[in-house]
């Protein structure tokens, strides 16, 4: 794949008050590529993602966008370089419809009046730019769509601004088989287009079925991030669960079972918290 | 990074129809909500209403009886539409019948003081500024110290009922000068002044809820604060303005009613948040937030004043009457609530 990631974190700290979230994390995203980024409840993915989004400000470390070192300080922020985040379970309005939804935040207007033609058209354009053809009018509120349905509309707008980084938090964490596979081959085409997607899931066949990358976070730690076709299942939950796996993961740190994110009072992290062949 | 063109060739297919074919779309049901015509804000209520005492009555399709009807109404549904837009926010706004007291005594003593020599705008700006500032007030305990609306809009009830009863040492002010009178007593081209600003508001802020950027946000913000932040939606500023155009509306309605009783009654508007809010709900509002309309609240105020001017008409005891319109409100509120079950159970 190309040589500069789209997306580089250097050192990402975050506490909320006492309790250190993340500590030292490393992480990448390529152009065309799909990135798993996995860990246990309260690992801090969310957290993470959130400091992308320019949702918190990250405590220390470095964001390099296209190679360019930049500062993310609120959700405009990351708009304006291309990153959208798909929430879980937060990212739409139930009592708005589908085109409403999709430019929320981000209106077109003609003067002072919404311009509904224009995003009625761009959403539809979209939709089918994703060959979604499953909703039956696009001025149906979302509360009245399948899970399915929802993410789609979801992601779909995530799309609609020209964005490079598209980043899902446990998108199919809801659905059913056959709407998680259609997700899933949404979430390929993505990456396929060229955008860099970055999948949030605690599904490893799901991984596995759509990854090209896989990063785990334990405790808050990036223990690895590896090509999904280095590595193997067991290894894969292993690092999760243990944060570490025979000669891959975290090292000199046996970890304290706490999977809560409770970094207060872990052992000193150390310097090679990312060994791992990385990229 | 050089096929990021999303297939918009491929998109071109077809614009207007990408969605027509339906397959796992579920129809639209027709529910009870819109049977009963909570859909179209209670319009066919109100017909039904018009319709039965025009057959009923010959007093009631009269000038001098609609003329009454409407001035009646004009000041409970500017009110009402105020609430409507705290209503949408899935707020609440306990403080306007207070404010409507307030704003009359304050509009009242400055033209009494100055004897009408003063400028009548000027006691009427100073009213309206009182009413947003009280609407500031509660704006920034919900949106930016995150205190319920329930608790924080019943402090500033009592706040400003004791404020105007403090100003005018519990009594009233009158007489007042007719310039300020004619406010609410002139009329225009056969019509009275109040009913034409009734329709004026309720137009603007129509438009301003389903046609401008501001509005979409006002339902973004009742249907999910949380993900109208995290896209971009300036909630506190939205809250804000809701609370503030709440107060500013009643002050109005406060000063038109000072303005038609002729004096500054220190406890005027004593119960109308409550009118308000049936008018509101009456007319297919939700309380969840985010449904509801401002010709609705137009329309559920229409209700409100039929039912009180028919009933007077018919003769029908006024004690039944508040019974019945307490009973429209439980029916109101709890097709709300079966809709809002089955709308639960569909989007999960
Ligand atoms: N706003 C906050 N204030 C305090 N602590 C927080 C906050 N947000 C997250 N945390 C804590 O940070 C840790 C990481 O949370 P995060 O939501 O990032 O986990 P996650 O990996 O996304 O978990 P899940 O898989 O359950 O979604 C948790 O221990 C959580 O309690
Ligand atoms: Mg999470």
């Amino acid at each position: 794949m190309s040589a500069t990631p789209l997306l580089e974190l250097r050192g990402i700290d975050k506490s909320f008050g006492p309790v250190q979230v993340l500590r030292d994390v490393d992480f990448s995203v390529n152009p065309g590529e799909v990135t798993a980024l996995v860990g246990d409840n309260g690992a801090g993915k969310s957290t993470l993602v959130k400091c992308v989004a320019g949702i918190y400000s990250a405590d220390g470390g470095e964001v390099l966008f296209d190679g360019r070192p930049v500062h993310i300080h609120n959700p405009r922020d990351a708009a304006a370089l291309g990153i959208e985040v798909v929430y879980q379970d937060l990212a739409l309005c139930d009592n708005l419809d589908i085109v409403q939804n999709m430019f929320l935040g981000r209106e077109k207007r003609s003067g002072l009046v919404l311009d509904e033609p224009t995003m009625e058209q761009m959403a539809a354009e979209t939709l089918a730019g994703l060959s979604v053809r499953t909703v039956k009018s696009l001025r149906q509120h979302v509360s009245s769509l399948s899970g399915g349905q929802r993410q789609t509309v979801a992601i779909a707008k995530a799309v609609l601004w020209n964005s490079r980084i598209v980043i899902l938090d446990e998108p199919t964490a809801a659905l059913g088989v056959a709407q998680t596979a259609q997700v899933l081959e949404l979430v390929r085409r993505l990456a396929d287009n060229g955008l860099a997607v970055v999948l949030i899931s605690h599904n490893m066949n799901d991984v596995f079925a759509v990854s090209d990358q896989i990063a785990m976070l334990y405790l808050g730690q990036m223990v690895a991030q590896l090509r999904t076709s280095d590595v193997t299942h067991a290894q894969v939950v292993e690092l999760i669960t243990a944060g570490r796996s025979g000669g891959l993961g975290l090292t000199g740190e046996t970890g304290n079972g706490n999977g809560n994110g409770n970094g207060k009072q872990d052992s000193p992290p150390t310097e090679t918290t990312s060994a791992g062949a990385d990229r | 990074m050089t096929t990021r063109d999303r297939e918009v060739t491929e998109a071109a297919v077809g614009p207007e129809s990408p969605t027509g074919q339906g397959k796992t779309a579920e129809p639209e049901v027709l529910g009870l909500g819109s049977l009963l015509g909570r859909g179209f804000g209670g319009l066919p209520v109100l017909v039904l209403l018009v319709l039965g005492l025009s057959l009923a009555t010959d007093t009631f399709l009269t000038g001098t009886n609609l003329d009454n009807l409407g001035r009646q109404v004009s000041i409970y549904a500017i009110i009402a539409i105020g609430q409507l837009l705290v209503i949408l926010t899935a707020g609440i706004d306990l403080s306007v019948g207070s404010v409507v007291g307030l704003s009359g005594v304050i509009a009242a003593k400055a033209v009494f003081d100055t004897a009408g020599s003063g400028s009548v705008l000027l006691a009427v700006l100073l009213a309206l500024l009182a009413g947003a500032a009280i609407g500031l007030v509660n704006g920034v305990l919900v949106a930016i110290l995150k205190m319920p609306p329930f608790i924080v809009t019943l402090g500033t009830l009592g706040m400003a009922r004791g404020l105007t009863l403090l100003y005018t040492d519990g009594r009233t002010i009158q007489p007042l000068p007719r310039s300020f009178t004619s406010i609410a007593g002139g009329e225009f081209l056969g019509i009275a002044n109040l009913i034409w600003l009734t329709v004026l508001i309720a137009l603007l802020v129509g438009f301003g809820l389903r046609r401008t950027v501001w509005g979409r946000y006002v339902y973004a913000v009742g249907s999910n604060p949380e993900s109208a932040r995290l896209t971009g939606v300036p909630v506190r500023s939205v809250l804000l303005s809701v609370y503030a155009l709440a107060g500013t509306l009643a002050a109005l309605g406060g000063i038109l009613l000072a303005s038609r009783l002729g004096n500054g009654v220190p406890t005027a508007g004593t119960g109308y948040e409550l009118q308000a809010i049936a008018a509101c709900v009456i007319g297919g509002a939700s309380l969840f937030g985010a449904r509801g309309s401002a010709l609705g609240a137009l329309v559920g105020a229409l209700i409100v004043g039929l039912l009180n001017n028919g009933g007077t008409l018919l003769g029908i005891d006024p004690f039944w009457l508040q019974v019945a319109i307490g009973a429209l409100i439980l029916v109101a509120v709890g097709v709300d609530q079966l809709q809002g079950r089955r709308r639960v159970r569909r989007g999960a």
